[in-house]
């Protein structure tokens, strides 16, 4: 029940703070959402909804951290002279781990 | 979806999964405490891309799954009275109470209503007003502050048929009780992302240096979730018990202020009952003074009414990561998500049911 998903606002509706409503899109499902916890919240901006509420505004910048982390790890993997040799024992069934690239559903 | 599927990305996912191999020399127990993350950790088999060295422990940050026996109750007996319009999350609907569930007394003639938003039940109660409206407000910091805001709405529209049954429960103080107790066996903690969205993380650094234990601020995608432990294990594996944000898009230090704000204003906190593990001093929310005459407990005289938990089932410990789902006698069993003995059954976030749902065939569409 405590789940919250990213979403896109794509209009704003009242100037009162405290009842401010945006239409929030995610990823073509269109809900409302009050919007008085992100008061600085625009058009365009990603919000965290739960049942009904912003919680609070993505961070662009922040939201690219971990890739940006992961891409420094594999720069320094491929720095390594005979590369990655403590590879890790396979977990248990095999057969669930995914080629590489693939989507989780 | 943006901000969604990047990071479910199996590579990169097992790319950090790699990382925590490498790291790893020594057995380390982490409790995940959030039930959506317990979710995404099974659903995904997050669990089985880890060393064997690491042990997650699910805790017992499902809402829906500690709402204690006698809340139920008093649910069940406010949403049978005539005239009553009982509003609930859906997930609430099955949970068994100590001798039905909200399902069944809807199907005997009760008017109970699954919303989406509380304001949904307030609005409920503006287009209602022969009606009793109630609302029964579950969750923990992170939905708090809707609950909140729709009892402010309801007091400021000035609605006299609109009351609410409170049982929310606080993070922190539930940590504290686990890491107190003598047999814990928790080394380090993702704390949920949601909670600290609201409530910021400034609680934590007292409890990280009081039990010498790391603790995570942590999403719940996948990358977040493994990103989330190899922090954990970062610092185990170098003695460190510090707090740190894994999940810095959405989560401030301070959090969110105009939610603490509206919170402070109509909440105050209270000793709360969590079903299978017992009370525990201030780890709830309950109305302030100023907004008593919202309390559906204090409405429908159902404040003294104390009840006590089953024996037979062993969510308690599960709660507390003392036994695996699967270790519970009654699991799958005479305990299934179609007929559960206790509420981590119910909820998809509960781990019963997570174990129910994933686990009973070898796990598929993992990473
Ligand atoms: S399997 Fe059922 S009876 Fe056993 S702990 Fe879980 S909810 Fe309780």
């Amino acid at each position: 029940m405590c789940l919250a998903i990213p979403g896109k606002v794509e209009s704003i509706t009242g100037d009162d703070p405290m009842s401010r409503m945006g239409r929030i899109n995610f990823g073509g499902v269109v809900k409302e959402a009050c919007l008085a916890y992100v008061p600085e919240v625009k058009v365009g901006d990603y919000v965290i909804v739960h049942v009904g509420f912003a919680l609070s505004k993505v961070d662009e910048d922040e939201a690219q951290k971990v890739f940006e982390y992961l891409k420094r790890m594999e720069e320094l993997d491929e720095l390594k002279e005979d590369g990655w040799d403590e590879r890790p024992h396979e977990p248990s069934g095999g057969s669930s781990v995914a080629s590489p690239h693939q989507k989780l559903p | 979806m943006k901000y969604l599927d990047e990071y479910r990305d199996g590579e990169l996912a097992q790319q950090l999964a790699r990382e925590i191999h490498r790291i790893t020399t020594k057995p380390w127990n982490i409790m995940e405490v959030c039930g959506g993350q317990t979710h995404a950790i099974v659903k995904f088999g997050i669990d089985e891309l880890l060393p064997r060295q690491i042990n997650l422990i699910h805790g017992p940050g499902c809402p829906v799954c500690v709402t204690p026996l006698e809340m139920i109750d008093k649910a069940l007996e406010i949403a049978a009275r005539p005239g009553v319009i009982f509003t609930s999350f859906g997930d609430m609907l099955r949970v068994p109470g100590s001798t039905t569930d909200l399902l069944s007394v809807k199907a005997q003639g009760g008017d109970v209503r699954i919303v989406y938003s509380p304001l949904d039940a307030v609005k409920l109660a503006e287009q209602n007003r022969t009606r009793e409206v109630v609302f029964f407000g579950v969750g923990f910091e992170t939905t708090a502050p809707a609950t909140a805001m729709a009892v402010f709405q309801a007091a400021q529209k000035g609605l006299k048929n609109f009351s609410m049954l409170i049982s929310h429960v606080l993070v922190p103080p539930a940590i504290e009780a686990l890491m107190s107790s003598p047999n814990c066996r928790v080394q380090a903690f993702l704390a949920a992302g949601h909670v600290c969205a609201i409530m910021g993380y400034e609680e934590y650094p007292p409890l990280a240096a009081k039990y010498r234990v790391p603790i995570v601020v942590t999403g719940f995608e996948p990358l977040d979730i493994l990103q989330g432990i190899l922090m954990c294990v970062q610092q185990l594996e170098s003695g460190r018990a510090e707090v740190e944000n894994q999940y810095t898009r959405a989560v401030r230090k301070e959090g969110n202020q105009p939610a603490q704000q509206i919170l402070g204003e109509v909440f105050r906190v209270v000793p709360r009952k969590w079903r299978g593990v017992g009370e525990i001093p201030a780890s709830g929310l309950g109305l302030s003074a100023a907004y008593a005459a919202y309390d559906a407990e204090k409405k429908f005289g159902l404040v003294d009414r104390h009840v006590d938990e089953p024996a037979d089932c062993l969510s308690g410990q599960v709660l507390q990561g003392r036994i695996k789902p699967h270790e519970c006698p009654a699991f799958g069993k005479r305990c299934t998500p179609e007929h559960p003995l206790g509420a981590t059954m119910v909820s998809s976030e509960g781990a019963c049911a997570a174990y129910h749902r994933y686990r009973r065939q070898p796990t598929e569409a993992i990473i």
